[in-house]
């Protein structure tokens, strides 16, 4: 791997990067569902979550970002993950390994609420 | 004015004549002093009257004293809405400087910092210091108390404080009471109290006359501004509850960047101005972050809020400053 990471960096366009680390990270998890390595998003922007309700696999990745120019946070209602205080486009990340629903809040800013749902 | 509210207003009346300041005089002060007014609140109805650093001292005001609100000063924000906070809260602390009738200490309503960190909480005492010594009160904003519960505000700021940080002491026959209504707070909630804070508040104020002023002051507002932005406090009945038997209650608040006032009974609910960068109205904005507005017009809505109490009047005279 780190030859071909090499390698791959090397190569000046962003398509042939975008190709070939594609089935580079299929084959790190060769005998796993796809779905495993699946990444979702949430955009934090006017002292709101979107989306509110996000639905997604199990194993799946989410990343909150943060566009508000006020720091917010990402914290679980059932203590299953919390974030530290995120600036303006800092990042959290939260992999969910079991399905369910996931109820969470700003913790500076409780009237922000949103949830995850896994399955 | 009419005879039957003599009781209720002749008081208030009778001060504003003793001041000089009949209605021309106000209208002229009050062109004088721009944003200055006063509200002063007793027996619970407010009279406003005009704001003048030339306003005559009394004979015999050995026990009045004046007090100064700053709050919001959001040390370490560096966005559009204002890339300078530093340079604002030394223009608060210039204009404090520059007020007629010297405050004998400050009242800070919380959000010193913005993002809890060590340097923005040096600089912001850094910058006080430029007020000559005087004293400055503080309780937490949420912005103090990220990621560690409020450990490192404490360490700094409450020392001799109980729980996450309420206090109280007392100036002059007016008793001040600071409390913290920012920590733990539930998804969907507002500001909140909780119920160790609340038993020590009653606790707090069980020995004290009923004529004794009061003065509370803490970050959220303890009254229902605007649920939908999260201003307002869950609990705030309860800590309003403890506070019935008093003729004299002001409640002193942030957090909202903007002046609001309301009054309810004996109790003059006054939120203050930031020193940062000023929010939206209720409900005009999409959200309630912070509001860009031209650089110019940036000191025109930052300010100071300068309390005055006169003794044996039970009255508190709140006067709300620009930093223009």
């Amino acid at each position: 791997m780190p030859r071909g990471s090499v390698w791959v960096a090397g190569l000046a366009t962003p398509v042939l990067m975008a190709m070939l680390l594609v089935p580079a990270r299929s084959s790190i998890t060769a005998n796993t569902e796809q779905s495993a390595a699946a990444t979702a998003e949430v955009t934090i922007d006017n002292f709101s979550f979107r989306p509110q309700t996000l639905t997604v696999a199990v194993g799946t990745t989410v990343t909150w970002t943060n566009r508000d120019d006020i720091p917010h946070t990402v914290v679980s209602d059932d203590a299953v993950f919390k974030s530290k205080a995120r600036d303006t486009n800092e990042k959290f990340s939260y992999t969910f390994d079991k399905a369910g629903t996931y109820p969470y809040h700003c913790s500076l800013h409780p009237k922000m609420t949103g949830q995850v749902v896994v399955h | 004015m009419p005879d039957k509210n003599e009781d209720a207003l002749g008081h208030q009346l009778n001060d504003v004549h003793d001041d000089g300041i009949d209605r021309r005089g106000f209208l002229k002060c009050m062109a004088w002093a721009g944003t200055g007014l006063i509200w002063t609140v007793s027996g619970g109805i407010p009279v406003s009257r005009a704001f003048a650093s030339s306003m005559p001292r009394r004979a015999g005001t050995g026990g009045d004293f004046s007090f100064v609100q700053i709050s919001d000063s959001h040390m370490g924000f560096n966005k559009p809405a204002n890339p300078d906070v530093a340079a604002t809260l030394e223009a608060a602390v210039h204009k404090i400087n520059g007020l007629a009738r010297q405050p004998e200490f400050l009242l800070h309503t919380g959000d010193i910092s913005h993002l809890s960190r060590p340097e923005e909480f040096d600089n912001v005492d850094q910058i006080l210091k430029g007020l000559g010594g005087k004293h400055v009160f503080f309780v937490p904003g949420e912005h103090d108390v990220l990621d560690d519960d409020g450990k490192s505000y404490l360490e700094r700021y409450g020392k001799s404080a109980k729980g996450s940080g309420w206090y109280s002491f007392d100036q002059r026959g007016v008793h001040f009471i600071g409390l913290v209504n920012v920590m733990n707070l539930k998804a969907g909630g507002l500001g909140s109290l909780g119920q160790e804070q609340l038993k020590w508040m009653g606790d707090d104020v069980k020995s004290l006359s009923s004529s004794t002023p009061i003065v509370v002051f803490a970050h959220i507002p303890l009254w229902s501004v605007y649920p939908e932005w999260g201003w307002g406090t869950d609990d705030s009945a309860q800590a309003l509850a403890n506070l019935k038997k008093f003729g004299s209650v002001t409640v002193l608040n942030g957090h909202i960047h903007q002046t609001m006032q309301k009054v309810e009974g004996n109790v003059t609910f006054h939120t203050a101005m930031s020193t940062a960068f000023p929010q939206p109205k209720p409900g005009t904005a999409d959200s309630p972050g912070p509001l860009k507005v031209p650089s110019e017009q940036l000191r025109s809505v930052l300010g100071i809020t300068d309390v005055r109490y006169v003794q044996g009047h039970h009255s508190l005279a709140i006067v709300d400053s620009t930093l223009e």
